[in-house]
Parts: C-alpha cells; sequence; structure tokens
C-alpha cells in the first residue's frame, strides 16, 4: 500500500458537552476511495469539515501528505487548496456563471491566467456534456447539473483528495445517477476520495475502504465485501438490515 | 378628497394673503435663477458626499466582519460608530461640526462650511449606509463562505469575490433610498452659511416677506428625487423576481 495521502490521527471533536468524534483513526491510501456510511449525526460530515479545516479539532492530528495541518502554525488556505470539497446543497456561486464558478479558484487561488483556466474548465465540462451550460448561472441548472458543476469546481485544480459530503442527498432520485455516474468516472481516473454517502448500493460497489460511524467513533471497517457481506458488529448488522428492509440496499 | 381640499383651502379667509405670499408668479420667476445656481451645490454634495459615504460605509462594515478576538476592539469601534452618528439628529451633528470646528481655531483645518457641512452629511449617512452593507452581508448563507473557502479563498478574498457582489445586490434599493434622502439633505448645509438652493430662497424670503421661494425650491427637490425613487422601486421589484427565482441560495 502507498503512503497515505489523508491520515487521521485519534481525532477528537466537541461541541460543547456532545463528543461528535472520538478518538478517530483513518488512513487514506492514495488513487483509493473511502466510503463513509452512518446514521445521520454520527460524525461523518463533521470528519470531512475537519479535513479541510473548516472545524478545528480538538485532539489529535491531521495530516495531508506527510504534514500535520492541524498544526496552528500551518496555513489553513494553502491546505485547502490542496484539497476539494463538494457540499451536499452544492454551494455554487449564484451571482457567477458555471464558467466563473470553476474558474474562481484556479485564477485567484492557484494564479492560472484566464484563458488557461477557461480552456480547462471547458474541458471538464466537455466530458460531463455540460458545455452548453457554460455560461449559465446556477439557478438555470437541475440540481443534478448544478452538482456536476460543483464537481468539477473541486477537481479543476487537479487537489490532493476530494472530500464529498452527500453530494446527493439533495437531489431527486432520477437526479442522483448522473452524479454518481462522475465519481465513478473520478474514481476511474485514480482520484483519491473520501465520501459520506446514503446511497449504500454506490457505496458498495465503489469503496475500497468502507467505515461505518455510530456516535462519533468508527465501529466496523474493511472492504466493501466485508462490511457489506460479512458485517462483524451488531450495529452495523442492525444499521445494514433496516437500510435494506427501506429498500435502500 | 384633493378637490374639497383644494376648495377649503382656497375658500379660506386667508387665502388670498397667503396666495400672494407663498404661489407670487412675479417672485416665483426670480427665484429660479439663483436657486438652480443653489441647487448645483446641492448635486456636488450629493455626489461628493454620496460616493464617500459609501466608501466609508462599505469600510465600516468589512471591519465588523472580521473575525477572531484580535478584532474585537475593530469591531467594537465601528459598532459603536455606527450606533452614535445613527442616533444623533443630524442637524445636530451638522451645527456641532460647523460650528464647533471654526471655534477650536486649528491651524490647516478649513472653516468652510461646504467643507464642514459635506463632512457631517458624509458621517451620517456612512453610518446608516454601514447598517445597508451589514445587512447584506449578513443576509449571505455561511454555506457561501465555506464553499469559497473550501476552494482556497482567503478571508479577504471570500468577500471580495463571493460574499461582498451577492450583498449588495440585495442592499441596492436600500441604498438608493439613502442617496434620496441625502440629496434632500443637503439643502440643510445652508445652516452654516453655504449658499445652496435653500439658501438663496432663505434670502429672498428674509429680502421680500414673501415666502414663494421655498416652494419653488421645494418643488425643484421633489423633481429632482422623483426620478430615482422610482428607479429605486423599479430595481426593487426586479430585484425581488429574481430573488424568488433564485432560491435558497
Amino acid at each position: 500500500m502507498t503512503a497515505p495521502v489523508l491520515r487521521f490521527e485519534s481525532v477528537r471533536k466537541a461541541f460543547g458537552e456532545q463528543v461528535i468524534l472520538d478518538d478517530v483513526s483513518l488512513s487514506v491510501p492514495e488513487h483509493s476511495v473511502t466510503v463513509l456510511i452512518g446514521a445521520s449525526g454520527s460524525g461523518k460530515s463533521t470528519l470531512l469539515r475537519c479535513a479541510n479545516l473548516l472545524e478545528e479539532i480538538d485532539d489529535g492530528a491531521i495530516w495531508l501528505d506527510g504534514e500535520d495541518v492541524t498544526d496552528p502554525r500551518v496555513d489553513a488556505d494553502s491546505v485547502r487548496r490542496r484539497i476539494g470539497v463538494v457540499f451536499q446543497a452544492y454551494n455554487l456561486f449564484p451571482h457567477l456563471n458555471v464558467l466563473d464558478n470553476i474558474t474562481l479558484g484556479p485564477r485567484r487561488v492557484h494564479g492560472v491566467p484566464r484563458a488557461e483556466a477557461e480552456r480547462r474548465a471547458m474541458e471538464l465540462l466537455d466530458r460531463l456534456g455540460l458545455a452548453a451550460k457554460a455560461k449559465e448561472y446556477p439557478d438555470r441548472l437541475s440540481g443534478g447539473q448544478q452538482q456536476r458543476v460543483a464537481l468539477v469546481r473541486a477537481i479543476v485544480s487537479e487537489p490532493r483528495v476530494l472530500l464529498l459530503d452527500e453530494i446527493t442527498a439533495a437531489l431527486d432520485p432520477e437526479l442522483v445517477t448522473e452524479v454518481l455516474a462522475v465519481v465513478r468516472d473520478l474514481k476511474e481516473q485514480g482520484r483519491t476520495m473520501v465520501l459520506a454517502t446514503h446511497e449504500m448500493a454506490f457505496a458498495r460497489d465503489v469503496a475500497d475502504q468502507v467505515c461505518f460511524l455510530a456516535d462519533g467513533v468508527i465501529l466496523e471497517r474493511g472492504t466493501s465485501a466485508q462490511v457489506f457481506g460479512d458485517p462483524q458488529h451488531e450495529r452495523t448488522r442492525r444499521f445494514l438490515s433496516r437500510l435494506s428492509e427501506a429498500g435502500r440496499l | 378628497m384633493a378637490a374639497v381640499l383644494f376648495f377649503v383651502v382656497t375658500g379660506s379667509p386667508g387665502w388670498p394673503v397667503t396666495r400672494k405670499t407663498f404661489f407670487s408668479a412675479h417672485y416665483a420667476g426670480e427665484i429660479v435663477g439663483p436657486a438652480l445656481r443653489g441647487l448645483e451645490l446641492n448635486l456636488e454634495l450629493l455626489l461628493v458626499c454620496g460616493v464617500s459615504a459609501l466608501a466609508l460605509a462599505l469600510l465600516l462594515a468589512w471591519l465588523r466582519t472580521l473575525r477572531g478576538p484580535v478584532f474585537l476592539p475593530v469591531r467594537m469601534l465601528t459598532a459603536a460608530y455606527v450606533d452614535f452618528f445613527r442616533g444623533m439628529p443630524l442637524i445636530v451633528l451638522l451645527l456641532i461640526i460647523v460650528f464647533g470646528v471654526p471655534g477650536l481655531q486649528l491651524t490647516g483645518v478649513t472653516n468652510d462650511p461646504i467643507i464642514l457641512g459635506g463632512a457631517a452629511l458624509t458621517i451620517n449617512y456612512s453610518a446608516y449606509m454601514a447598517e445597508d452593507f451589514r445587512v447584506g452581508i449578513e443576509s449571505v448563507h455561511p454555506s457561501q463562505r465555506a464553499a469559497a473557502r473550501a476552494i482556497g479563498l482567503t478571508h479577504g478574498q471570500t468577500m471580495r469575490f463571493v460574499v461582498l457582489p451577492q450583498a449588495i445586490r440585495r442592499v441596492v434599493p436600500a441604498l438608493i433610498n439613502d442617496l434620496v434622502s441625502l440629496q434632500k439633505d443637503t439643502g440643510l448645509v445652508y445652516i452654516g452659511g453655504a449658499i445652496d438652493a435653500v439658501a438663496a430662497a432663505h434670502i429672498q424670503a428674509a429680502a421680500s416677506f414673501n415666502y414663494t421661494s421655498y416652494v419653488v425650491v421645494g418643488l425643484m427637490f421633489v423633481l429632482l428625487t422623483v426620478p430615482v425613487t422610482r428607479y429605486a422601486d423599479w430595481l426593487t421589484r426586479r430585484m425581488d423576481r429574481q430573488r424568488t427565482q433564485g432560491g435558497t441560495v
């Protein structure tokens, strides 16, 4: 196994009395897909937000390419530059068109000239069948299209790792497929990803590593076949059986 | 209703005298020239004070967004500035500055009532406009900030490229209303001795004991503000429409 791109080491995060993450350790190898599953409130999103330094951790450390990014002396902006994030609610900038949404980061953060940034953005949009939407504003796009644009925005600067936080949770069921297809494509390109999702069939399919979180703890982890096919922990079994009863598995 | 009022006024016992002192065609003709020359000063004040108040207000609102304990004094000072000058009646502030500053006999500080009056207007209106900007900034959803920081933008870049463009759009109608109000309030500088349209009217009224000049100058101000208020209304309506289309983000 190659050296991990992202590594959580005994991460602890609490909001007041409430412990959200308790002694979470996790290694994300390069070119691998790690899927976080678990009920809402189990800490999946918080773990992703901590990796991107949108939340400060209370204890432990997070390593990106061997650098402790939770060290207070580290420039948070320079860390975020190397991480791509896609949110549940897309969070596109409504006052910018699709192309400007995508090129804002490259131009302002990475100093890429406009023409070069736009060429790269168009290339990616084209691959996703969205080239015709380049000059549209986000409110003219469907949720699925917006989320695909958000994915392009996240990968355009070639981040070391991509964090996807329940990116299909706000979408109509018929739009989920088009977004997941993009994620599959990204996996085939060998991108390193950590994603939190409730789409279990998808998780089972793309995950190299599955972590089941409950109450801020990784209760169970393993390959897709291990966690979905032969869960060891009682709570994992209950979580998965509830989902299969609901027809989600 | 208007007809009733018309007949009540024109049928009143004092009407013949009132008509002569307030609606004299002779004095109306005489005041137009001086009033228009004075109005030039009002428009200059509107332009200069409007631009400086907007700039100062934007700076104040920006300072108030700075996070962290280091900036606590800055945030408190800007809040105090806004509270103080918004609460102070403009005419009182004007009197204090226009008569107080020359009284200090500071070398190198102007005694010009136009500049001092303009300063009072700028200070007062910057406090109002800073509140407009602040409301606008706070109305931009935090997820927009998160998305901007996630692509690596700094706090300053996030404000400049993501938050402010959205915030300013939302507060343009409120700012225009403030400018309309400022346009009228430029008439107050006459109390310091500046010869604007109101002062011109005042001079004629004092010399002739005829108040027609006030009516004429008042109508001039109305004619100036009507197009601007109509424009603000139109803009508000258009933006409301856009916002309902734009959805939650």
